[in-house]
C-alpha cells in the first residue's frame, strides 16, 4: 500500500509562524499580493480591488473570471489550490447586481483571496463553472443554482441539490422569494407529498447500465477481473 | 446477452420497445430540457450478470442522518454511487436574513448539532470581525475551552456511531457516558446541554460559574482513561483493522482538489489545520500537535480523530491554567447587553438594553469570513452587512457538504459493506450539509 | 344545547350487554401491559433531537428499562415512530411512507418543537408539524427535550396504550389520505396549523 508524502501547508510562504490577526482596520489593511499580480496580468478585467476587514476582494468581469481563476490555480507564484466556497449574494437594493463569490486559498503560500463577479439582474444569470479546475465546485455550484438560479456553464450535472428536482416555487435565496414561500402551507405540503422520490431516478441513474461502456478502460478491466481494493 | 438495470420502481417506463433501458431527457422545473443525449451505441455484452441499482436511505440507521445513496452494484462491488441530499434543508440562510446577529446565534447551534458551541464561536468571531471589535482575553480563553470541549464531544459521537456501523456496540456506550459529563459541565455554564447559544456578539452569554473550572479539571484528569480503554479495544483489533485499512483512499492532490478539509484532508497527508495556518483566538500561543496520516484511508481517519481528542485535552489543560480574570464581555453598550444589575438601576443602561434587544447592534457596511477548525473541517460564516441590524447574506461554509461530495470517488470499486464504513469515516452531519 | 337538565348529562348509561366481562378486561390489561412495556421504537431521527434520543438510549438515562432498547430501523418491526428532529418538505413523503409501512398497532411520538410545530423554522422549507402528515399520539416539547422530558413523553404514551380497549373497534383504524392530494386533514386545517401564532411575529421583531 502506498504511503503518501506529507504535504506541508505554507511550504512556500514567507513570514514565519502565522498569528491571530488583531485590530484589523475596516478598510486599508495590507492587500494580498495576488491582487496586484491579478491586476497586472488581467488589467481591465479586474474592475476593482478592495481590502475589507483584512480580506482582499477582487472584482472580476464575468467573462474573464474563469481564465483568472485558472491562472490563479496554475501559476507557480500563486498556486491557489484549495477552493473553499462558491456562493452568491443578492443585495436588498433592487438595482444592485447579484455577486457570485469564490473563496480561494493557497495552501503553499497561506493566502486567502475572495473573487467576486457581478451579474446584472435583467439578463439571464449565467457564469462559467470552475468544475474543470476544482472538483470541489461540483456541489457548491449546484447549490448556488438551486438557491439563486445562477447557471454555471460547463458544469456536467447542474440539477437542484437541496430542494427536490420538480420544486416549483422558485429559487429560495432570492430577495423576491418570501420567507415562507409563495404557496400556502397546504399547497406546499401537497406538492411535497406528490414528489414520489423513489419513482423518479435522475437521468444519470437511469443510464448507468448503458454508461458502463463509458467508464474508463482500466476501471472496466478491473471490475471485470473481479479485482477488489483494500486487501 | 444484453445488460439491464434492475430498477425497483419507475414512474416513467424508461424502457424502449425491446425492454432495454433508454435515456430519458431530464426536464427541469422551468420546462426546458437540461441536456440533449443521443441514444447509446450498440454495446457488446462484456460482463456476465446484471447491474443492480439499490437505494440506501434516506431513512437508514447507518447513513448518519437523512442521506440517500443510490448505488449501482456489480454483485457486491460498487460501480457508481450517487448521493442525494437536501432531506434536512431548513432554510437557515434565508432565515438569517430576517434575524438580528444575536438571534442568529440560536440558529448556529442547530446546523452542526454535534458541535453547537463551536458553531456559536465561529459565528461570533465572524460577527465580531464584521463589527470590528476585539473581545476580552478571558472571553478568548473561554471560547478556546468551548471549542475544544465541543471538538471532543463531536469526535465522541463520531466514534460511537462509527463503531456501531462497523459492528462494535460497546464503545458507543463509553463515548456517550463521557459526553454526559461534558453535557453536565456545559449545562452548568450556559444552561443547555446540546443547543447552547453560548456566545453573543462581543462576548459570551454567561461567565463560567464558580467551581466550574474544578469540574473541567476533573474531566481532563479522567477522560484520557476512557480514551485508553477504547484504544485498547479498537486500534490493534484484527476485525477493526481488517475492516478499515485500505478503504476509501484519497491521494493528497485529490483531497485538496475536492476541497476536503479537517481530518479527511489530514488523513491523506496534507497538514492544513485552520488553527495553525490561519489562527484565531490566539491558537498560536497554545502548544499542540496536528496529527497527519499517510495512507488516506478509513483507518487513518480514525487514528487522526482519536489523536485529535488527545490533543484537545492538552489544549484544555493549557487553557484551564491560563484563564485570566476580568470581564467576559466587551464594554460597548451599543453592541452587548449591560449587566442586569445596571440595567435595572441605571437609566442609560436600561435604554441600551432596550435598544440592543429591540433593534439589535448594527455593524458598518462590509463583509467578513472567519474560518474556524470545526471537528469536521474548515467552517466559517460569511456574512455581508449593509449597515442594518440584519445581515444581507449569511452563508455557512459547510465542511461536511464538501467532504461528502467526494463519496462517489471514494466508494468506487469497494464492497457494499465498505460503503457504510467509508460513509461513517467522513463524519457527516446532515444538519450542516443541508442547512 | 338549550335548557337540558345537567343531571341528564351526568347519567352514565349502563346497558349490561355493553359491559365488558372479566375475561375481556383481564385480556385487555395483559395485552396492553405487554405492548406498553415493549414498545419497539423506530427512531426517525433527523437532527439535534436524534442526538438527545441517542443520549436517552445510552447508559445514563437508559431506555432499556422501558423495554425500548431494541431500535427497529425497519418500520415493519416497529411499534412507535419517534420523529426526532425537523422534517423539511423534501422528507415529508418519506415519513408518510414509513408510517404507512408500519403495521398496526402503532403509535407516534413527535419529539421536539420542530417535529411538533415546525419549531423555530417558520419558513419555506420545513413542515409545520408532522401532525399535518401523520397522526401523532404524544408531543414532547423542547428544543431539544431533555432525556427526562422524552422519558416523560414515553410514560404518557404508555398510559395511553394501557387505556386502550379491544372493544373499541376504531383504535386500530388506518387513516386514509385523500387520494388526489395525499393530505389526510383538510387544507384549511393545515393552513391554520401552519400560521405564525399569537404575537410570535412581533417577538421576532422582523415583522415576518
Amino acid at each position: 500500500m502506498t504511503r503518501f508524502e506529507v504535504v506541508r501547508t505554507g511550504a512556500s510562504a514567507s513570514g514565519g509562524q502565522p498569528a491571530t490577526q488583531k485590530n484589523i482596520p475596516h478598510r486599508g489593511a495590507e492587500a494580498n499580493p495576488s491582487a496586484k499580480a491579478l491586476q497586472e496580468k488581467f488589467r481591465t478585467a479586474v474592475t476593482r480591488v478592495e481590502v475589507i476587514w483584512g480580506e482582499t476582494v477582487a472584482y472580476i468581469d464575468p467573462t474573464a473570471v474563469h481564465e483568472a481563476i485558472r491562472w490563479l490555480h496554475d501559476d507557480p507564484s500563486q498556486r491557489y489550490d484549495f477552493l473553499s466556497d462558491v456562493t452568491a449574494v443578492e443585495y436588498r437594493d433592487a438595482g444592485v447586481p447579484i455577486e457570485v463569490v469564490w473563496h480561494l486559498r493557497s495552501l503553499p503560500y497561506r493566502r486567502f483571496l475572495r473573487i467576486k463577479s457581478q451579474l446584472e439582474k435583467g439578463a439571464p444569470l449565467e457564469i462559467d463553472s470552475v468544475y474543470d479546475i476544482y472538483r470541489a465546485a461540483d456541489w457548491l455550484e449546484r447549490e448556488c443554482y438551486d438557491m439563486f438560479g445562477i447557471r454555471f456553464t460547463g458544469h456536467p450535472d447542474l440539477r437542484r441539490l437541496l430542494m427536490w428536482e420538480s420544486y416549483k416555487e422558485g429559487y429560495p435565496l432570492r430577495k423576491d422569494f418570501p420567507l415562507r414561500g409563495r404557496f400556502s402551507r397546504s399547497e406546499q405540503l401537497r406538492q411535497a407529498l406528490a414528489q414520489n422520490p423513489e419513482a423518479r431516478y435522475s437521468m444519470e441513474e437511469l443510464t448507468i447500465a448503458d454508461a458502463f461502456a463509458e467508464l474508463p478502460q482500466d476501471m472496466r478491466e478491473r471490475l471485470n477481473t473481479g479485482e477488489r481494493t483494500g486487501e | 446477452m444484453s445488460k439491464r438495470t434492475i430498477e425497483v420502481e419507475l414512474s416513467t417506463s424508461g424502457l424502449d420497445a425491446q425492454g432495454r433501458a433508454q435515456r430519458v431527457p431530464l426536464v427541469t422545473n422551468d420546462g426546458g430540457t437540461a441536456v440533449a443525449i443521443e441514444p447509446p451505441p450498440a454495446l457488446e455484452p462484456d460482463i456476465e450478470g446484471e447491474h443492480m441499482l439499490i437505494n440506501i436511505g434516506p431513512q437508514h440507521p447507518a447513513t448518519h442522518g437523512v442521506l440517500r445513496l443510490v448505488l449501482e452494484l456489480d454483485g457486491e462491488t460498487v460501480v457508481r454511487c450517487i448521493p442525494h441530499i437536501g432531506y434536512l434543508h431548513c432554510g437557515f440562510e434565508k432565515i438569517g436574513e430576517y434575524r438580528q446577529y444575536n438571534q442568529i446565534i440560536c440558529w448556529t447551534d442547530r446546523e452542526d448539532y454535534l458541535n453547537s458551541i463551536g458553531n456559536n464561536v465561529t459565528f461570533a468571531l465572524g460577527a465580531e470581525r464584521l463589527f470590528g471589535i476585539e473581545i476580552t482575553e478571558r472571553c478568548k480563553v473561554l471560547r478556546v475551552i468551548a471549542c475544544e470541549l465541543s471538538r471532543i464531544m463531536s469526535h465522541l459521537v463520531w466514534l460511537g456511531t462509527f463503531c456501531i456501523d462497523i459492528g462494535a456496540f460497546t464503545p458507543f456506550l463509553w463515548a456517550f457516558q463521557r459526553r454526559e459529563e461534558i453535557y453536565r459541565l456545559i449545562e452548568k455554564w450556559v444552561g443547555a446541554r446540546l443547543t447552547t447559544s453560548a456566545t453573543r456578539v462581543g462576548g459570551m452569554a454567561a461567565d463560567v460559574p464558580s467551581g466550574w473550572m474544578d469540574g473541567l479539571r476533573q474531566f481532563i484528569r479522567t477522560f484520557p482513561h476512557t480514551m485508553d480503554e477504547i484504544d485498547r479495544v479498537l486500534t490493534k483489533n484484527a476485525i477493526w483493522v481488517g475492516r478499515t485499512v485500505g478503504l476509501g483512499v484519497m491521494t493528497p492532490e485529490e483531497a485538496i482538489n475536492y476541497g476536503l478539509s479537517g481530518p479527511m484532508l489530514r488523513a491523506s497527508g496534507v497538514d492544513y489545520d485552520v488553527r495553525k495556518d490561519f489562527p484565531y483566538l490566539d491558537y498560536e500561543t497554545y502548544d499542540f500537535d496536528v496529527p497527519v496520516g499517510t495512507n488516506g484511508d478509513v483507518y487513518d481517519r480514525y487514528l487522526v480523530r482519536f489523536e485529535e481528542m488527545r490533543q484537545s485535552v492538552r489544549i484544555l489543560q493549557q487553557a484551564a491554567d491560563r484563564l485570566p480574570d476580568g470581564p467576559v464581555n466587551i464594554d460597548d453598550p451599543r453592541i452587548i447587553l449591560p449587566p442586569k444589575s445596571k440595567a435595572t438601576s441605571e437609566m442609560e443602561s436600561m435604554i441600551h438594553h432596550f435598544k440592543v434587544v429591540m433593534e439589535g447592534p448594527r455593524p458598518p457596511i462590509g463583509e467578513s469570513y472567519v474560518a474556524n477548525e470545526s471537528p469536521k473541517g474548515e467552517k466559517g460564516s460569511y456574512m455581508v452587512s449593509d449597515g442594518t441590524a440584519k445581515p444581507v447574506r449569511w452563508r455557512i461554509r459547510p465542511p461536511s457538504f464538501v467532504n461528502l461530495a467526494a463519496i462517489p470517488k471514494m466508494v468506487e470499486g469497494h464492497l457494499l459493506s465498505d460503503v457504510i464504513a467509508i460513509n461513517a469515516s467522513i463524519d457527516i452531519v446532515m444538519g450542516e450539509i443541508d442547512r | 344545547m338549550g335548557l337540558t337538565s345537567s343531571a341528564e348529562h351526568r347519567t352514565v348509561s349502563y346497558a349490561p350487554e355493553s359491559q365488558e366481562g372479566w375475561v375481556a378486561t383481564r385480556l385487555d390489561f395483559l395485552v396492553n401491559w405487554g405492548r406498553a412495556n415493549s414498545l419497539w421504537p423506530m427512531p426517525f431521527g433527523t437532527a439535534c433531537c436524534a442526538i438527545e434520543f441517542m443520549a436517552t438510549a445510552a447508559s445514563d438515562f437508559d431506555l432499556a428499562r422501558f423495554g425500548m432498547e431494541r431500535m427497529s430501523y425497519s418500520p415493519r418491526q416497529a411499534d412507535v415512530l419517534i420523529c426526532a428532529g425537523r422534517v423539511p418538505f423534501k422528507l415529508a413523503p418519506i415519513i408518510r411512507r414509513i408510517w404507512e409501512q408500519m403495521p398496526q398497532p402503532k403509535w407516534c411520538i413527535s419529539m421536539g418543537a420542530c417535529a411538533s410545530t415546525g419549531g423555530m423554522f417558520d419558513n419555506y422549507a420545513v413542515v409545520q408539524g408532522i401532525d399535518t402528515i401523520i397522526p401523532v399520539d404524544v408531543y414532547v416539547p423542547g428544543c431539544p427535550p431533555r432525556p427526562e422530558g422524552l422519558i416523560y413523553g414515553i410514560r404518557m404514551l404508555q398510559e395511553k396504550v394501557k387505556n386502550e380497549r379491544m372493544s373499541d373497534g376504531r383504535t386500530r383504524d388506518e387513516i386514509e389520505p385523500d387520494p388526489s392530494s395525499q393530505l389526510y386533514i383538510p387544507p384549511s386545517v393545515i393552513d391554520e396549523l401552519g400560521e405564525p401564532f399569537g404575537n410570535s411575529v412581533n417577538q421576532t421583531r422582523s415583522g415576518l
